[in-house]
Protein backbone atom coordinates (compact mmCIF):
# COMPACT_ATOMS: atom_id res chain seq x y z
CA UNK A 1 0.00 0.00 0.00
CA UNK A 2 1.12 3.93 0.24
CA UNK A 3 4.19 4.31 1.95
CA UNK A 4 4.46 6.32 4.94
CA UNK A 5 5.97 9.10 3.25
CA UNK A 6 3.03 8.91 0.48
CA UNK A 7 0.70 9.45 3.48
CA UNK A 8 3.00 12.27 4.59
CA UNK A 9 2.59 13.85 1.03
CA UNK A 10 -1.21 13.34 0.35
CA UNK A 11 -2.19 14.86 4.33
CA UNK A 12 0.72 18.12 2.84
CA UNK A 13 -1.04 18.39 -0.51
CA UNK A 14 -4.65 18.70 1.50
CA UNK A 15 -3.69 20.95 4.16
CA UNK A 16 -2.00 23.87 1.41
CA UNK A 17 -5.40 22.83 -0.73
CA UNK A 18 -7.80 23.61 2.03
CA UNK A 19 -5.76 26.66 3.50
CA UNK A 20 -6.00 28.12 -0.05
CA UNK A 21 -9.11 27.39 -0.51
CA UNK A 22 -9.83 29.42 2.62
CA UNK A 23 -7.74 32.17 1.95
CA UNK A 24 -9.20 32.58 -1.51
CA UNK A 25 -12.69 33.03 -0.50
CA UNK A 26 -11.73 36.19 1.20
CA UNK A 27 -9.43 37.27 -1.43
CA UNK A 28 -11.43 36.22 -4.42
CA UNK A 29 -15.44 37.10 -3.20
CA UNK A 30 -14.46 41.05 -3.18
CA UNK A 31 -12.20 40.84 -6.37
CA UNK A 32 -15.11 39.12 -8.30
CA UNK A 33 -17.70 41.22 -6.57
CA UNK A 34 -15.75 44.05 -7.67
CA UNK A 35 -15.57 42.73 -11.78
CA UNK A 36 -19.17 41.99 -11.51
CA UNK A 37 -20.24 45.01 -10.84
CA UNK A 38 -17.75 47.74 -12.02
CA UNK A 39 -18.17 49.58 -15.19
CA UNK A 40 -14.63 51.17 -14.48
CA UNK A 41 -12.34 51.19 -17.59
CA UNK A 42 -10.47 49.14 -15.00
CA UNK A 43 -12.14 46.24 -15.03
CA UNK A 44 -10.57 45.05 -18.36
CA UNK A 45 -6.90 45.39 -17.70
CA UNK A 46 -7.90 43.57 -13.70
CA UNK A 47 -9.73 40.80 -15.17
CA UNK A 48 -6.87 40.19 -17.44
CA UNK A 49 -4.25 40.37 -14.73
CA UNK A 50 -6.28 37.73 -12.14
CA UNK A 51 -6.71 35.84 -15.44
CA UNK A 52 -2.85 35.26 -16.16
CA UNK A 53 -2.16 32.11 -13.99
CA UNK A 54 -4.45 30.15 -16.71
CA UNK A 55 -2.36 30.87 -19.36
CA UNK A 56 1.08 31.93 -18.20
CA UNK A 57 3.71 28.73 -17.58
CA UNK A 58 4.03 27.32 -14.52
CA UNK A 59 7.47 28.06 -14.51
CA UNK A 60 7.04 31.65 -15.49
CA UNK A 61 5.15 32.33 -11.96
CA UNK A 62 7.88 29.93 -10.46
CA UNK A 63 10.76 31.86 -11.55
CA UNK A 64 9.10 35.72 -10.57
CA UNK A 65 7.96 34.32 -7.07
CA UNK A 66 11.39 32.61 -6.60
CA UNK A 67 13.15 35.90 -7.03
CA UNK A 68 10.36 38.69 -5.40
CA UNK A 69 10.64 35.88 -1.57
CA UNK A 70 13.80 35.32 -2.37
CA UNK A 71 16.09 37.37 0.04
CA UNK A 72 16.87 40.17 -2.70
CA UNK A 73 13.43 40.31 -3.81
CA UNK A 74 10.48 43.28 -3.15
CA UNK A 75 8.52 40.53 -1.03
CA UNK A 76 11.78 39.06 0.93
CA UNK A 77 12.76 42.06 1.96
CA UNK A 78 9.14 42.95 3.63
CA UNK A 79 9.07 39.25 5.26
CA UNK A 80 12.84 40.04 6.58
CA UNK A 81 11.83 42.84 7.99
CA UNK A 82 8.98 41.50 9.43
CA UNK A 83 10.68 38.76 11.33
CA UNK A 84 9.49 36.27 9.05
CA UNK A 85 12.55 35.58 7.45
CA UNK A 86 12.07 34.08 3.61
CA UNK A 87 9.12 32.06 2.24
CA UNK A 88 10.87 29.79 -0.48
CA UNK A 89 11.51 26.25 0.64
CA UNK A 90 8.41 27.28 3.76
CA UNK A 91 4.83 25.41 3.49
CA UNK A 92 3.99 28.81 4.04
CA UNK A 93 5.91 30.19 0.35
CA UNK A 94 3.87 27.25 -0.86
CA UNK A 95 0.41 28.89 0.39
CA UNK A 96 1.31 32.33 -1.02
CA UNK A 97 2.09 30.76 -4.50
CA UNK A 98 -1.22 28.74 -4.39
CA UNK A 99 -3.33 31.67 -3.82
CA UNK A 100 -1.71 33.34 -6.72
CA UNK A 101 -1.84 30.32 -9.22
CA UNK A 102 -5.61 29.34 -8.20
CA UNK A 103 -7.15 32.82 -7.88
CA UNK A 104 -8.94 32.74 -11.43
CA UNK A 105 -10.51 29.70 -10.60
CA UNK A 106 -11.68 31.24 -7.33
CA UNK A 107 -12.81 34.47 -9.26
CA UNK A 108 -14.29 33.48 -12.39
CA UNK A 109 -16.99 31.12 -11.18
CA UNK A 110 -18.03 33.55 -8.21
CA UNK A 111 -17.82 36.17 -11.35
CA UNK A 112 -20.19 34.42 -13.10
CA UNK A 113 -22.13 33.63 -10.21
CA UNK A 114 -22.35 37.36 -9.16
CA UNK A 115 -23.23 38.64 -12.78
CA UNK A 116 -26.33 35.98 -12.98
CA UNK A 117 -28.09 37.41 -10.23
CA UNK A 118 -28.57 40.73 -11.78
CA UNK A 119 -29.77 44.09 -10.43
CA UNK A 120 -33.35 43.43 -9.90
CA UNK A 121 -32.75 41.52 -6.30
CA UNK A 122 -30.64 44.42 -5.26
CA UNK A 123 -32.80 47.36 -6.15
CA UNK A 124 -35.50 45.42 -4.35
CA UNK A 125 -32.87 44.89 -1.14
CA UNK A 126 -31.88 48.81 -1.37
CA UNK A 127 -36.01 49.73 -1.66
CA UNK A 128 -36.46 47.62 1.65
CA UNK A 129 -33.77 49.43 3.25
CA UNK A 130 -31.67 47.08 3.58
CA UNK A 131 -27.62 47.79 3.61
CA UNK A 132 -25.02 47.44 1.20
CA UNK A 133 -23.81 44.88 3.55
CA UNK A 134 -27.11 43.52 4.88
CA UNK A 135 -27.90 43.13 1.13
CA UNK A 136 -24.56 40.94 0.58
CA UNK A 137 -24.80 38.95 2.89
CA UNK A 138 -28.60 38.23 3.10
CA UNK A 139 -29.26 37.81 -0.87
CA UNK A 140 -26.28 37.60 -3.01
CA UNK A 141 -24.43 35.20 -0.92
CA UNK A 142 -27.19 32.76 -0.83
CA UNK A 143 -27.93 33.61 -4.73
CA UNK A 144 -24.74 32.81 -5.43
CA UNK A 145 -23.99 29.54 -3.57
CA UNK A 146 -23.73 27.51 -6.27
CA UNK A 147 -21.05 29.45 -7.66
CA UNK A 148 -19.41 29.65 -4.29
CA UNK A 149 -19.67 25.46 -4.11
CA UNK A 150 -17.78 25.56 -7.85
CA UNK A 151 -15.18 28.25 -6.60
CA UNK A 152 -14.26 26.19 -3.62
CA UNK A 153 -13.92 23.07 -5.04
CA UNK A 154 -12.37 24.56 -8.46
CA UNK A 155 -9.79 26.08 -6.09
CA UNK A 156 -8.95 23.40 -3.82
CA UNK A 157 -8.40 20.86 -6.95
CA UNK A 158 -6.59 23.21 -8.94
CA UNK A 159 -4.56 23.34 -5.88
CA UNK A 160 -4.04 19.57 -5.17
CA UNK A 161 -2.91 19.43 -9.31
CA UNK A 162 0.00 22.09 -8.68
CA UNK A 163 3.24 20.96 -9.80
CA UNK A 164 5.31 23.52 -11.68
CA UNK A 165 5.63 26.00 -9.32
CA UNK A 166 5.91 23.68 -6.25
CA UNK A 167 9.01 22.44 -7.84
CA UNK A 168 10.53 25.68 -8.34
CA UNK A 169 10.28 27.51 -5.18
CA UNK A 170 9.64 24.37 -2.42
CA UNK A 171 12.79 22.70 -2.52
CA UNK A 172 11.38 19.22 -2.16
CA UNK A 173 11.10 18.88 1.54
CA UNK A 174 9.47 15.88 3.28
CA UNK A 175 6.06 17.01 5.52
CA UNK A 176 7.20 20.41 4.31
CA UNK A 177 6.90 21.34 0.69
CA UNK A 178 6.83 17.64 -0.91
CA UNK A 179 3.35 17.82 -1.82
CA UNK A 180 2.12 14.59 -4.04
CA UNK A 181 2.66 15.65 -7.15
CA UNK A 182 6.37 16.14 -6.21
CA UNK A 183 6.43 12.89 -4.35
CA UNK A 184 5.14 10.90 -7.46
CA UNK A 185 7.85 12.50 -9.92
CA UNK A 186 10.43 11.11 -7.22
CA UNK A 187 9.57 7.93 -7.62
CA UNK A 188 9.44 8.27 -11.24
CA UNK A 189 12.98 9.75 -11.78
CA UNK A 190 14.02 6.91 -8.77
CA UNK A 191 12.56 4.36 -11.21
CA UNK A 192 10.42 3.31 -8.13
CA UNK A 193 7.57 3.13 -10.75
CA UNK A 194 5.07 0.64 -8.58
CA UNK A 195 5.16 3.48 -5.68
CA UNK A 196 4.35 6.04 -8.72
CA UNK A 197 1.69 4.10 -9.75
CA UNK A 198 -0.05 3.70 -6.34
CA UNK A 199 -0.10 7.40 -5.41
CA UNK A 200 -0.72 8.66 -8.95
CA UNK A 201 -3.80 6.18 -9.00
CA UNK A 202 -4.88 8.08 -5.74
CA UNK A 203 -4.66 11.39 -7.40
CA UNK A 204 -6.48 10.27 -10.62
CA UNK A 205 -9.37 8.71 -8.21
CA UNK A 206 -9.46 11.81 -6.04
CA UNK A 207 -9.51 14.24 -8.97
CA UNK A 208 -12.37 12.07 -10.83
CA UNK A 209 -14.55 12.03 -7.71
CA UNK A 210 -14.42 16.08 -6.67
CA UNK A 211 -15.07 16.79 -10.79
CA UNK A 212 -18.02 14.37 -10.72
CA UNK A 213 -19.76 15.95 -7.40
CA UNK A 214 -19.00 19.18 -8.86
CA UNK A 215 -21.57 17.86 -12.28
CA UNK A 216 -23.34 15.68 -10.30
CA UNK A 217 -24.56 19.01 -7.73
CA UNK A 218 -25.00 21.43 -10.91
CA UNK A 219 -27.29 19.13 -12.47
CA UNK A 220 -29.44 18.53 -9.43
CA UNK A 221 -31.83 22.09 -9.44
CA UNK A 222 -32.51 21.35 -13.21
CA UNK A 223 -33.91 18.05 -12.59
CA UNK A 224 -35.91 19.82 -9.65
CA UNK A 225 -37.34 22.47 -11.77
CA UNK B 1 10.34 22.71 -63.38
CA UNK B 2 13.99 22.03 -64.58
CA UNK B 3 14.82 24.75 -62.15
CA UNK B 4 13.14 23.37 -58.99
CA UNK B 5 14.81 19.65 -59.70
CA UNK B 6 17.78 21.89 -59.48
CA UNK B 7 16.78 23.32 -56.31
CA UNK B 8 16.09 19.70 -55.03
CA UNK B 9 19.13 18.45 -56.23
CA UNK B 10 21.28 20.88 -54.58
CA UNK B 11 18.94 21.11 -50.96
CA UNK B 12 19.89 17.21 -50.41
CA UNK B 13 23.38 17.34 -51.83
CA UNK B 14 23.90 19.88 -49.06
CA UNK B 15 21.80 17.42 -46.94
CA UNK B 16 24.04 14.88 -48.04
CA UNK B 17 27.21 16.82 -47.17
CA UNK B 18 25.82 18.11 -43.97
CA UNK B 19 26.38 14.63 -42.83
CA UNK B 20 24.19 14.17 -40.13
CA UNK B 21 22.54 15.20 -36.88
CA UNK B 22 22.85 13.49 -33.07
CA UNK B 23 20.61 14.17 -30.28
CA UNK B 24 22.25 13.90 -26.86
CA UNK B 25 20.84 13.61 -23.61
CA UNK B 26 23.21 15.48 -21.05
CA UNK B 27 23.39 15.38 -17.27
CA UNK B 28 22.68 18.92 -15.66
CA UNK B 29 26.41 19.06 -13.96
CA UNK B 30 27.67 19.07 -17.61
CA UNK B 31 26.22 21.65 -19.30
CA UNK B 32 28.79 24.01 -19.60
CA UNK B 33 32.08 21.89 -20.85
CA UNK B 34 29.25 19.84 -23.50
CA UNK B 35 28.37 23.30 -24.88
CA UNK B 36 31.90 24.35 -25.41
CA UNK B 37 32.78 20.66 -26.51
CA UNK B 38 30.21 20.76 -29.33
CA UNK B 39 30.69 24.03 -30.46
CA UNK B 40 33.99 22.41 -31.40
CA UNK B 41 33.07 19.28 -32.56
CA UNK B 42 30.54 20.93 -34.89
CA UNK B 43 33.47 23.43 -36.54
CA UNK B 44 35.90 20.27 -36.81
CA UNK B 45 33.18 17.82 -38.28
CA UNK B 46 30.61 19.41 -39.93
CA UNK B 47 27.50 17.03 -37.65
CA UNK B 48 24.85 19.23 -35.91
CA UNK B 49 24.02 17.83 -32.40
CA UNK B 50 20.92 18.78 -30.13
CA UNK B 51 21.42 18.72 -26.59
CA UNK B 52 19.13 17.84 -24.09
CA UNK B 53 19.80 19.11 -20.58
CA UNK B 54 18.72 17.17 -17.24
CA UNK B 55 18.41 14.90 -14.47
CA UNK B 56 19.93 11.36 -15.12
CA UNK B 57 17.33 9.57 -13.51
CA UNK B 58 14.43 11.58 -15.86
CA UNK B 59 16.79 10.40 -19.08
CA UNK B 60 16.85 6.75 -17.80
CA UNK B 61 12.89 6.63 -17.80
CA UNK B 62 12.33 8.58 -21.01
CA UNK B 63 14.87 6.08 -23.35
CA UNK B 64 13.29 3.26 -21.36
CA UNK B 65 9.83 4.92 -23.20
CA UNK B 66 11.45 5.55 -26.88
CA UNK B 67 12.88 9.08 -26.33
CA UNK B 68 15.05 9.82 -29.36
CA UNK B 69 17.95 10.30 -27.83
CA UNK B 70 21.21 8.35 -29.57
CA UNK B 71 24.06 9.27 -27.52
CA UNK B 72 24.02 10.27 -23.02
CA UNK B 73 25.88 11.18 -21.18
CA UNK B 74 25.04 10.38 -17.35
CA UNK B 75 26.06 11.75 -14.36
CA UNK B 76 26.92 8.31 -12.46
CA UNK B 77 27.98 5.34 -14.16
CA UNK B 78 25.08 2.93 -12.60
CA UNK B 79 22.28 4.31 -15.03
CA UNK B 80 24.52 3.32 -17.86
CA UNK B 81 24.99 0.22 -17.15
CA UNK B 82 21.60 -0.66 -16.36
CA UNK B 83 20.58 0.59 -19.85
CA UNK B 84 23.14 -1.25 -21.46
CA UNK B 85 22.06 -4.66 -19.65
CA UNK B 86 18.51 -4.24 -20.93
CA UNK B 87 19.60 -3.82 -24.20
CA UNK B 88 18.57 0.29 -24.67
CA UNK B 89 22.37 0.94 -25.78
CA UNK B 90 25.18 -0.03 -28.20
CA UNK B 91 27.22 -3.08 -26.08
CA UNK B 92 30.29 -2.24 -25.20
CA UNK B 93 30.42 1.75 -26.09
CA UNK B 94 30.21 2.31 -22.61
CA UNK B 95 32.92 4.80 -20.92
CA UNK B 96 33.69 6.90 -18.31
CA UNK B 97 34.14 10.42 -19.81
CA UNK B 98 34.64 12.09 -16.58
CA UNK B 99 35.04 12.19 -12.65
CA UNK B 100 33.03 14.59 -11.15
CA UNK B 101 34.02 17.10 -7.96
CA UNK B 102 31.72 18.08 -5.46
CA UNK B 103 32.01 21.37 -4.45
CA UNK B 104 30.27 23.00 -1.33
CA UNK B 105 29.54 26.91 -3.09
CA UNK B 106 27.95 29.93 -1.78
CA UNK B 107 27.42 32.93 -3.92
CA UNK B 108 29.01 35.35 -0.54
CA UNK B 109 32.30 36.22 -0.78
CA UNK B 110 34.30 34.66 2.12
CA UNK B 111 31.45 32.76 3.32
CA UNK B 112 32.84 29.68 3.41
CA UNK B 113 35.97 29.18 4.77
CA UNK B 114 38.87 26.64 3.82
CA UNK B 115 37.69 24.04 6.14
CA UNK B 116 34.07 24.20 5.96
CA UNK B 117 34.17 25.06 9.25
CA UNK B 118 30.43 27.04 8.79
CA UNK B 119 28.63 23.35 8.06
CA UNK B 120 29.67 22.94 11.94
CA UNK B 121 28.88 26.29 13.14
CA UNK B 122 25.48 25.63 11.61
CA UNK B 123 25.62 29.68 10.32
CA UNK B 124 23.25 29.44 7.39
CA UNK B 125 20.01 29.37 6.70
CA UNK B 126 19.37 26.69 4.25
CA UNK B 127 21.75 23.68 2.70
CA UNK B 128 20.56 23.21 -0.52
CA UNK B 129 21.57 19.58 -1.82
CA UNK B 130 20.36 17.85 -5.29
CA UNK B 131 17.68 14.85 -4.36
CA UNK B 132 20.40 12.02 -2.70
CA UNK B 133 17.76 9.51 -4.27
CA UNK B 134 18.41 10.24 -7.73
CA UNK B 135 21.59 12.93 -8.22
CA UNK B 136 24.57 11.24 -7.37
CA UNK B 137 26.19 14.57 -6.48
CA UNK B 138 23.23 14.45 -3.96
CA UNK B 139 24.38 10.99 -2.65
CA UNK B 140 28.05 11.82 -2.78
CA UNK B 141 26.82 15.32 -0.62
CA UNK B 142 24.80 13.09 1.94
CA UNK B 143 27.66 10.55 2.28
CA UNK B 144 30.52 13.70 2.89
CA UNK B 145 28.15 14.81 5.65
CA UNK B 146 28.07 11.07 6.97
CA UNK B 147 31.93 11.47 7.33
CA UNK B 148 31.50 14.60 8.66
CA UNK B 149 29.62 13.45 11.61
CA UNK B 150 27.16 16.44 10.40
CA UNK B 151 24.46 14.94 8.22
CA UNK B 152 22.04 14.78 11.86
CA UNK B 153 22.80 18.18 12.93
CA UNK B 154 22.45 19.68 9.25
CA UNK B 155 19.95 17.49 7.64
CA UNK B 156 16.68 20.22 8.57
CA UNK B 157 18.25 22.74 6.83
CA UNK B 158 18.19 20.83 3.17
CA UNK B 159 16.68 22.17 0.44
CA UNK B 160 16.63 19.80 -2.48
CA UNK B 161 16.79 20.40 -6.52
CA UNK B 162 15.36 18.23 -8.84
CA UNK B 163 18.74 18.44 -10.39
CA UNK B 164 21.88 19.91 -10.04
CA UNK B 165 21.04 22.93 -12.07
CA UNK B 166 18.25 23.46 -9.89
CA UNK B 167 20.44 23.12 -6.68
CA UNK B 168 22.60 25.42 -7.91
CA UNK B 169 20.05 27.79 -9.03
CA UNK B 170 18.74 27.90 -5.20
CA UNK B 171 22.16 29.26 -3.94
CA UNK B 172 23.13 31.75 -6.57
CA UNK B 173 19.53 33.22 -6.19
CA UNK B 174 20.80 33.72 -2.75
CA UNK B 175 17.47 31.49 -1.68
CA UNK B 176 19.65 29.37 0.07
CA UNK B 177 23.23 30.35 1.94
CA UNK B 178 25.11 26.87 0.97
CA UNK B 179 24.83 24.36 -1.02
CA UNK B 180 26.43 20.87 -2.84
CA UNK B 181 27.20 21.56 -6.61
CA UNK B 182 28.92 20.20 -9.20
CA UNK B 183 32.56 22.02 -9.37
CA UNK B 184 32.12 22.24 -13.16
CA UNK B 185 29.38 24.57 -12.23
CA UNK B 186 31.14 27.74 -10.84
CA UNK B 187 34.83 26.68 -11.73
CA UNK B 188 36.22 27.55 -14.80
CA UNK B 189 40.00 27.85 -15.70
CA UNK B 190 41.45 26.66 -12.30
CA UNK B 191 39.49 29.01 -10.15
CA UNK B 192 36.14 29.28 -8.60
CA UNK B 193 34.27 32.11 -10.37
CA UNK B 194 32.33 33.94 -7.86
CA UNK B 195 31.43 33.45 -4.14
CA UNK B 196 33.17 31.09 -1.72
CA UNK B 197 33.97 27.48 -1.89
CA UNK B 198 35.40 24.50 -0.30
CA UNK B 199 35.81 21.83 -2.89
CA UNK B 200 35.18 18.37 -1.19
CA UNK B 201 38.30 16.02 -0.91
CA UNK B 202 37.79 13.07 -3.04
CA UNK B 203 38.17 10.50 -0.36
CA UNK B 204 35.17 11.65 1.61
CA UNK B 205 32.82 9.92 -0.79
CA UNK B 206 32.74 7.33 -3.33
CA UNK B 207 34.07 8.49 -6.59
CA UNK B 208 31.42 10.14 -9.19
CA UNK B 209 31.92 8.05 -12.27
CA UNK B 210 30.40 9.68 -15.08
CA UNK B 211 29.47 7.25 -17.91
CA UNK B 212 28.67 8.00 -21.75
CA UNK B 213 27.54 5.21 -24.01
CA UNK B 214 25.76 5.27 -27.72
CA UNK B 215 21.92 4.18 -26.88
CA UNK B 216 20.25 1.74 -29.39
CA UNK B 217 18.78 5.00 -31.20
CA UNK B 218 22.29 6.00 -32.53
CA UNK B 219 23.36 2.35 -33.60
CA UNK B 220 25.06 2.71 -36.90
CA UNK B 221 24.99 6.62 -36.95
CA UNK B 222 28.04 7.98 -38.25
CA UNK B 223 27.06 11.47 -36.51
CA UNK B 224 26.50 9.18 -32.87
CA UNK B 225 29.84 7.36 -33.34
CA UNK B 226 31.36 11.14 -34.48
CA UNK B 227 30.84 12.05 -30.92
CA UNK B 228 31.45 9.35 -29.14
CA UNK B 229 35.05 8.72 -30.97
CA UNK B 230 35.73 12.56 -30.37
CA UNK B 231 34.55 12.92 -25.80
CA UNK B 232 37.36 10.37 -26.19
CA UNK B 233 39.82 12.69 -27.71
CA UNK B 234 42.66 14.83 -25.80
CA UNK B 235 41.16 17.89 -27.11
CA UNK B 236 37.84 17.31 -25.53
CA UNK B 237 39.84 16.08 -21.93
CA UNK B 238 41.64 19.15 -22.01
CA UNK B 239 38.25 21.19 -21.78
CA UNK B 240 36.62 18.38 -19.16
CA UNK B 241 39.25 19.34 -17.18
CA UNK B 242 39.48 22.69 -17.13
CA UNK B 243 35.85 22.84 -15.57
CA UNK B 244 37.70 20.86 -12.66
CA UNK B 245 36.80 17.12 -13.57
CA UNK B 246 39.54 14.57 -13.21
CA UNK B 247 39.48 11.23 -15.21
CA UNK B 248 39.86 7.79 -14.98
Amino acid sequence: MLTETDLQAIWLTVRLAALTTFILFFIGTPIAWWLARTRSWWKGPCGAVVALPLVLPPSVLGFYLLLAMGPNGPVGQLTQSLGLGTLPFTFWGLVVASVFYSLPFMVQPLQNAFEAIGERPLEVAATLRASPFDTFFSVVLPLAKPGFFTAGILSFAHTVGEFGVVLMIGGNIPGVTRVASVQIYDHVEAMEYADAHRLSAVMLAFSFAVLLSMYLRRNQPRKEA
Amino acid sequence: MKRLSVLLAALFAAAGLHAGEVQVAVAANFTAPMQQIVTEFEKDTGHVVKLSFGATGKFYAQIANGAPFEVFLAADDTTPAKLEREGLAVAGSRFTYAVGTLVLWSSKPNFIDAKAEVLKSGQFNKLSIANPKTAPYGAAAVETLKKLNLLEAVQAKFVQGENISQTLQFVSTGNADLGFVALSQVFQDGRITSGSAWIVPADMHEPIFQDALILKRGENKPAASALHAYLKSDKVRAIIRRFGYGSR
